[in-house]
This record gives C-alpha cells, sequence and structure tokens, in this order.
C-alpha cells in the first residue's frame, strides 16, 4: 500500500496535492466554459465531434426538469439524443443578453409548463439554421433536405453532414422569426420513458452540490441568527473564537446575525459555539403557537374577509337549510428540511488597477436572478459586476427561492476582500431559520337540504399570507390569490373540482411574526386536506358513498372526475381490500387540481388495535396535459407521498418564546423506508394543455390518508400532523 | 499527524481528534462524496463502512478510528463507479436530488454483503437514512435488482438508457 500526504493547506491551495488523490478544483463558470464552438443559437451548441450542449435556465433540485427539458430541446433540434449534455447559463449572461433565456425561477412545478414552448422553438429554430447552413453549402434549397439524429441529408442527392460540421456556418446566419412546432404525435423524444442525464454523478460521489465547491484559498463560515424572528444581535465575545485552531475573523452580519470564518468549517461551527453571544429577543421574545391558534380562531368568524371564490347566496341557504354540518380544520408550520443546508460561496474582489469591484457567488439556487438581485443588493455593486454560479441543489421544495442566506454570505465575503468564503447553516440553523408553511385554520360549513344534498358550502381560512410577507405588491385590496389555491373557479392553474348551489370561500389574513414561504404544494395541501376531508364528513353523514357523493358533485368537471375514477377503479374502491397480516384494510379518496394538473389519490391503510397505522398502497393518477417524462412523473408522483405523508404523520414546527421549538431531524421527523407505502401511478395526459408535476400530488397524500383512517376508526383528524392524536381504539 | 486508511491509501490529517470523521473526509482530504445532512446520526447521509460496516460518519470522532481500521466512502466503494449496487442505482434512475443517495448506497451495499437476499423488513431495519425527495421505493427496487442477480428489467420500470450521460 501507498503512503500519501495530503495536508489540509496543500489540499485547500493549490488542487490536486497528492499522487493520485483526486481534488482538482471544478469550478463552475456558467455557459460557453465547456468548449470553443460558438453557439447556433442561446439554447444549443454543438461541438465539433457532433455532441450537442443544450442549455437549462431553470434549477435542476430533482424534479428532472433538466432532462425534461432537454428531450423538448431536442425534439425540435432533431439532434442525436445520446451525444447531448447540459449546461446552465448564469443569471449575469441572461442580464446581459436581455433576458435571453427568460426565467430562471424554478418553483409552483412551473419548470417545463411555463418553458416548453419557447425552449422547443430555440429547438426548432437551430435545426433550421443548421439545415440552411448546409443546403447553402449544397446550393440546395432547405426544404429538399432531411435530419435524423444530428445528420443532414440531401433527399436528391444523397449527401450528408452532420450538425457537427454546419453548427460554425450555422451560427452566422441570422434566425428564423417564425418556426413550427411538431404535432405532439409526432413526437419521438418527448413522451418517452428517457433515463435522467444526470443520475451517474450522484452515484460515485462526483456530483458537486453546493456544500462540495472547492476553490482555492476558500475559507468557510459558520453562522448564528437570532433565534427569534425579529431579534437582534446584542453583543459578543470574539475573543474567544478567535483563539481556537483555525480562526480567521469574526463578522458582524446584518442586525441579527454573527459569524466565525475559518479554514474549515468545522473548525468555524465549533469556535462559533464556544462564542459567548447575547441577544435581544425583541417584541416577540413571549410569543408561542398557542398564541397564533388563538388569532386564527378568532378569524374564522371575523367580519371581515376577502372573497375567493363565490356563487349564489351561501348565508341565505345555511340560514335555510334543512341539516347543517360543520367541522374546523387547522394546518401547522412546517420546514422544508432539505437534505442539504441552505449554503453559499462569495467572493468580494476589490477594485484594482481599473477593474471596477465584483462580487461573485456560487450557489444551489431555485431562482438564479433573484440570487442575483440580492448580491447586488448585498455588494451595493451594480449587477452587471456581481454574477450567480448556479451550483446543483441538495433538494429546494421552495425554500431555495429565496435569497437570505445568500445575503449572508455576501455580507462575510465583503469583510475579507479577495476570499472566496463558503456560509454553511448546520442543520439547527436551517431547522430553525426556515419559511415556514403558512399554517391556516379552516371552518367549513355545508347545509343539506331534506334529501341531504349539499345546498351550500362556506370555507372560511384565518392565517398566514405567503405573498404578505414576500411579494407584498401582489396584495391587492387585501386579496392573497395564493390562499385560495384549488378552490378557484376557474382559471387553470388550480380549480375546485366541485359545483354547489351556494359556494362561498373566503380569507381572513391573520399573519404571525414566523416567516412563510413556498412549501412544496404551498396552500393547495392544506386547502386539499380541508375540502376533501370535509366531502368526507358530509358523505358519512348523509350515509352516502364517499365516492359516489363525489361524482355528483363533481359532474361539470369531467378532468378532476376523470383521474377519481382512474384510481377508484384502479384501487378496486367498493370491494374490499385484501387483509395485510391479519389487519383489515380501509381506502380513503382525495381529488383536486393545483399547479394547472389533475391528481387524485386512493389510500389503503390499516390501524391496529394499539392504534399503529400503517399506509399500506396508494394508488395516484396524474392528468398533466402532456407527459414529457413519464418514468420520471412517476417518480414525483411517488416523491409527493413522501414528502406529504411525512407533513401529515409529523410535520410540525411550534414556537415557544418566539423561537421554532424543533432543531433536527429527531424532533422534526421525516418518513423513512419503513413508513413509505407501495405507490402505483397512473400518469393520463389528456394532452391540449402542460400541467406541473413536481407539487399536485402532495396536497391528495394526506386527505387520501386520513380519510382511509376514519373508514378504519371513526376518527376524524382534523388538526396535523397526526402524531399528536391517539388511533388507539376506545 | 493523525493517519486513516481511507479508500485503500494511508492519509494524514491535522483536525483536532473530537473533529468528526465526515468533517475529516470532506474538509481535510477533499471526499465531498460523503455528506452532511444533520450531524446527530439521525439522516445517514454521513455513512461511511469502517471495516465493512455502515457507520454514520458525522458523530464518529476522528482519532476513534485506528490507522488499522479500513474506511470507505462512496468515492472508494468501486474504481469506475461500477459497485453492483451503484449500477443498479443507475439503471433504476434512483436519485431525484441525490444529496442523500452517498449515504443510500452505502448503506445498502453493506446490507446486501451482510445479507445478499434481504427480506423487506431486513431493507427496512438497514435502510433509515432520510430521503425528503422520496425515492424510497426505487432504493428499494433497486436493492432487489442487486439481490436478484443484477438486471434492472426485474424491477419493470422500463427506463431507455440512450444518453451520453448515462449508463446502460
Amino acid at each position: 500500500m501507498n503512503t500519501f500526504e495530503v495536508t489540509r493547506r496543500e489540499f485547500l491551495g493549490t488542487a490536486a496535492a497528492a499522487g493520485s488523490l483526486v481534488v482538482g478544483f471544478a469550478v463552475p463558470q456558467g455557459a460557453a466554459a465547456q468548449g470553443a464552438a460558438p453557439e447556433v443559437n442561446a439554447w444549443v451548441v454543438v461541438q465539433p465531434d457532433d455532441r450537442v450542449i443544450i442549455r437549462i435556465a431553470r434549477s435542476e433540485m430533482g424534479q428532472g426538469t433538466l432532462t425534461g427539458l432537454a428531450q423538448l430541446v431536442a425534439e425540435e433540434l432533431e439532434c442525436d439524443w445520446a451525444r447531448v449534455t447540459t449546461e446552465y447559463p448564469t443569471p449575469g449572461q441572461n442580464l446581459a443578453r436581455n433576458r435571453v433565456w427568460g426565467n430562471f425561477s424554478t418553483g409552483g412545478s412551473r419548470g417545463i409548463r411555463e418553458s416548453q414552448d419557447y425552449v422547443r422553438k430555440g429547438g426548432a429554430i437551430a435545426r433550421t439554421m443548421l439545415v440552411q447552413a448546409a443546403a447553402d453549402e449544397w446550393k440546395v434549397p432547405p426544404a429538399e433536405c432531411r435530419v435524423d439524429k444530428g445528420v443532414i441529408t440531401h433527399t436528391g442527392t444523397n449527401r450528408r453532414t452532420s450538425y457537427g460540421k454546419v453548427a460554425t456556418a450555422a451560427a452566422r446566419l441570422t434566425a428564423p422569426t417564425e418556426v413550427t412546432l411538431k404535432d405532439p404525435k409526432d413526437w419521438k423524444l418527448v413522451g418517452k420513458r428517457l433515463a435522467r442525464l444526470d443520475t451517474v454523478d450522484k452515484t460515485t460521489g462526483r456530483q458537486v452540490y453546493g456544500m462540495d465547491l472547492k476553490l482555492p484559498g476558500l475559507l468557510n463560515a459558520a453562522i448564528k441568527d437570532c433565534p427569534v424572528f425579529g431579534g437582534k444581535l446584542k453583543s459578543f465575545d470574539e475573543t474567544v473564537a478567535l483563539k481556537r485552531p483555525g480562526v480567521k475573523k469574526v463578522v458582524r452580519v446584518g442586525d441579527s446575525a454573527v459569524a466565525v470564518v475559518a479554514d474549515t468549517w468545522w473548525r468555524a461551527r465549533t469556535a462559533l459555539d464556544a462564542m459567548p453571544v447575547e441577544w435581544d429577543y425583541g417584541p416577540n421574545a413571549k410569543v408561542s403557537s398557542a398564541d397564533f391558534a388563538q388569532v386564527l380562531k378568532a378569524g374564522l368568524d371575523a367580519d371581515n374577509a376577502v372573497v375567493g371564490n363565490s356563487n349564489g347566496d351561501v348565508r341565505a341557504a345555511l340560514a335555510g337549510a334543512a341539516r347543517r354540518i360543520e367541522a374546523v380544520y387547522a394546518y401547522p408550520h412546517q420546514n422544508h428540511a432539505t437534505m442539504e443546508t441552505m449554503n453559499a460561496t462569495a467572493k468580494w474582489t476589490p477594485a484594482s488597477g481599473g477593474s471596477p469591484a465584483r462580487c461573485e457567488v456560487w450557489t444551489p439556487t431555485q431562482n438564479g436572478e433573484a440570487a442575483l438581485a440580492a448580491v447586488g443588493a448585498a455588494s451595493g455593486l451594480p449587477l452587471p459586476q456581481c454574477e450567480v454560479y448556479k451550483l446543483h441543489l441538495g433538494g429546494g421544495f421552495g425554500r431555495r427561492g429565496q435569497s437570505d442566506w445568500i445575503r449572508q454570505a455576501v455580507a462575510i465575503a465583503k469583510e475579507l476582500p479577495g476570499t472566496p468564503v463558503k456560509l454553511i447553516w448546520s442543520r439547527e440553523d436551517d431547522m430553525q431559520h426556515g419559511a415556514y408553511h403558512p399554517i391556516t385554520q379552516c371552518k367549513l360549513q355545508a347545509g343539506l337540504d331534506a334529501q341531504g344534498n349539499v345546498t351550500a358550502l362556506h370555507m372560511r381560512i384565518s392565517g398566514q399570507s405567503i405573498l404578505a410577507a414576500l411579494f407584498p405588491q401582489n396584495v391587492r385590496d387585501g386579496k392573497d390569490p395564493v390562499v385560495f389555491q384549488g378552490l378557484n373557479n376557474g382559471g387553470g392553474e388550480a380549480m375546485i373540482g366541485y359545483s354547489f348551489p351556494n359556494l362561498l370561500v373566503d380569507h381572513a389574513m391573520r399573519n404571525p411574526h414566523v416567516p412563510p414561504g413556498f412549501w412544496r404544494g404551498v396552500n393547495l395541501n392544506q386547502n386539499t386536506i380541508y375540502l376533501e376531508c370535509f366531502i368526507d364528513e358530509i358523505a358519512h353523514a348523509t350515509g352516502q358513498d364517499p365516492l359516489a357523493l363525489r361524482r355528483k358533485l363533481m359532474a361539470q368537471h369531467p378532468k378532476h372526475l376523470a383521474v377519481l375514477n382512474a384510481v377508484a377503479e384502479r384501487a378496486g374502491w367498493g370491494k374490499p381490500a385484501p387483509d395485510v397480516g391479519g389487519q383489515k384494510v380501509y381506502r380513503g379518496l382525495a381529488q383536486t387540481h393545483g399547479f394547472g394538473s389533475y391528481v387524485a389519490a386512493c389510500a389503503e391503510v390499516s390501524v391496529d388495535a394499539g392504534g399503529e397505522m400503517k399506509v399500506h398502497r396508494i394508488v395516484a393518477a396524474t392528468d398533466c396535459g402532456h407527459a414529457v417524462n413519464p418514468q420520471q412523473i412517476e417518480a414525483q408522483i411517488e416523491g409527493s407521498f413522501a414528502y406529504g405523508l411525512s407533513a401529515a404523520l409529523y410535520g410540525e414546527c411550534t414556537v415557544k418564546d418566539g423561537a421554532i421549538e424543533q432543531k433536527n431531524f429527531d424532533t422534526y421527523p421525516a418518513m423513512r423506508m419503513q413508513q413509505m407505502p407501495k405507490v402505483e401511478s397512473i400518469v393520463m395526459p389528456s394532452g391540449g394543455f402542460w400541467g406541473g408535476v413536481g407539487e399536485p400530488t402532495i396536497a391528495v397524500a394526506a386527505p387520501a390518508v386520513l380519510n382511509a383512517i376514519f373508514a378504519a376508526t371513526g376518527k376524524r383528524i382534523r388538526e396535523l400532523p397526526l402524531k399528536n392524536h391517539s388511533l388507539k381504539r376506545a | 499527524m493523525p493517519q486513516l486508511n481511507v479508500n485503500g491509501r494511508m492519509l494524514t490529517h491535522d483536525a483536532e481528534p473530537d473533529t468528526p470523521l465526515l468533517w475529516v473526509l470532506r474538509e481535510q482530504l477533499g471526499l465531498t462524496g460523503t455528506k452532511y445532512g444533520c450531524g446527530v446520526a439521525q439522516c445517514g447521509s454521513c455513512t461511511v463502512h469502517i471495516d465493512g460496516a455502515p457507520v454514520r460518519s458525522c458523530v464518529m470522532p476522528a482519532a476513534a478510528v485506528q490507522p488499522s481500521q479500513k474506511i470507505v466512502t462512496i468515492e472508494g466503494l468501486s474504481a469506475q463507479g461500477d459497485h453492483p449496487v451503484q449500477k443498479a442505482w443507475a439503471a433504476l434512475d434512483v436519485p431525484q436530488c441525490g444529496f442523500c443517495q452517498s449515504g443510500m448506497i452505502m448503506a445498502a451495499a453493506a446490507l446486501l454483503k451482510d445479507k445478499p437476499k434481504p427480506s423487506d423488513a431486513d431493507i427496512d431495519a438497514a435502510m433509515t437514512n432520510i430521503c425528503r425527495c422520496g425515492t424510497y421505493n426505487r432504493v428499494r427496487a433497486a436493492i432487489k435488482v442487486v439481490a436478484a442477480g443484477g438486471d434492472p428489467r426485474s424491477a419493470g420500470l422500463d427506463i431507455q438508457h440512450i444518453a451520453a450521460g448515462s449508463k446502460a
């Protein structure tokens, strides 16, 4: 065995320190770093060896959008899929080129559905130019040429060339302004169960996540932010930290945080932990979750509320109803808990020798353009002097659409000019400084006639608004439209699937001090629990089968109904489920529409005498209009049950003395292998629209299981998470 | 200077003795395939093998590992990324974001070495790693593919491998 010496200094200094131990620096630098070939257009670079690089503006965080978008470009480009690789353009390049790549924001399950049109056109334009270049060389009309897998053939003479050979000439041509996209029936790559482009490096440890970035001279930072939102940093004793090994600097960050910078993160973290810090906890120092619950409860009956959807006259219909049913539901704060905690590497380069100052950031972000804006604001530099290099995300789920950690990293790096500094949040930082799933409560009231028909439904939502915190300019006349996800009348984005003669959905906004954020599935999650569990309550109260009642109410919503019918049929609704391990198995249903897609689920659960609940099987259906990569849609559906059921079973961040109590996975558990049910996915694209797939299914996970639990136990769980309730038989 | 036997090589580092093995691997030895997820042995992202057994390196002080003990990280699991578990993982497109997958793969490799034909209960007991993307069912399917001899068709996922960046 050989003995190698790799000291930390060598490793952090020059590249490839010792022998065959590979520690080279792979520094992501954005588009056009991969080779000398000119781009055909913004989306497509063809190398002389026929390798095709497709530019992807949206962020890959596991959802497969990188592969799906590449499929869409390649479909129109008619290139050889076996030779496709991808790269990210940078937000700075997008800015410099008048946003040629459009929106970088990757959230709301929008990655494919909102860019499919222009990325397909990008592929078609590049194909047109490549064929034109070949036709020009042969002096024939381009209409006489055909192309297959990047090989162009002149049909008359059978002359052939390849994209790689004509790419340079094509790049000099003027791009056509009009191209015709393929009819979906002619797709060859879109709709196929293609393997992802980014899998192999994730099986070998080679995939570089933000936390893994290596740069010459890199230092590491650990941070402590005031545990109470709205509190401030009072004082700290930096002499304690500065005596510790490897520590370079202690930095005050904004008015609420302090960071220690050291050669390694572990040394920074332990020095920070040893350093005495005093806080001014501020006005929220005594606030607790119970206080929020009281405030929200009052909102359920408040006179003032903003209407999201209404028809008929609910109040009159309820007053005149033969029978009324009422229930109150509640949904807690939850942390995204991405596996990779928030992190960013920032480098502040001062002005010198005529070059202006510059600030660069390497970070996993769902929103490169917002990240660039944050770098500009935090550095005080004009945006053309800033740049963001997007790194692969170890999970996003909405959390990485924000930029709070980026502003911190820039503030720290500014204190160490010329030195790149990587800020990594500990899991505890990440749990206590999240952008939490908003809390709401909902009071539902149904009016029934003498025959048990639903004549009226009132849903009063009380609680937190994400837009009020993050995009207050989008709250108009007190209305946050995102609050009503899944309950809208039309609009194509998130529509209610039932018709009631009298309907009122309204919102009393109540905002606690805990910062909210877009949390995978967003408000569709709790709204679907409220409505789908309450529909189940009506069915049981009126002695109707939950599927039969839904079918009656959904007659005017055929696409909603189609996915529901699909799961009911596959699951065998109406016939008893087979016992598992001597336990009787019960079913529950849920359906919704969100992020442009129709989804439904049927859950099969058992609950033993001791109250132990097990989800055995899920049947789930998705109609996303066009299905770009069905095997990845299935992966998103399965993942949605892990995320949605983790939330339903365990997900709760409680506040005591103004701070989040849960600090790690021991007190904020996530579902593991043992709890994961079998999932049978039905991907049933009906065509004619483009829906998202990363989020909608989350929303049906919890209500399908909660309805099955009611079927099994007669217990109606109206406050999540489930861990706070006993399912033990009385 | 302290020595560690990592992926078949004796390596020295200058970390303090109580530094967790995870951070020695990542920051002193440049082996960033092993991930930090929680720091309290809850999530398993940091799983490595020590003398063949899966260990959560985030709570293992580096000084507690003797130079005679063989540490294997994801980078050392196979020379070409072609350990049967890695091949099955690639064939079934198991990873989503992938951050937890080094730990998943190391846990699965240790399980399959110990029990080449694991039952579902064996898999549940050994695979306690957290994956927030929710890859659990494909993790299970990939373990079963390895146990059944490595033919990914046995999983029935019908994934087409024709791209440069993926392995058939």
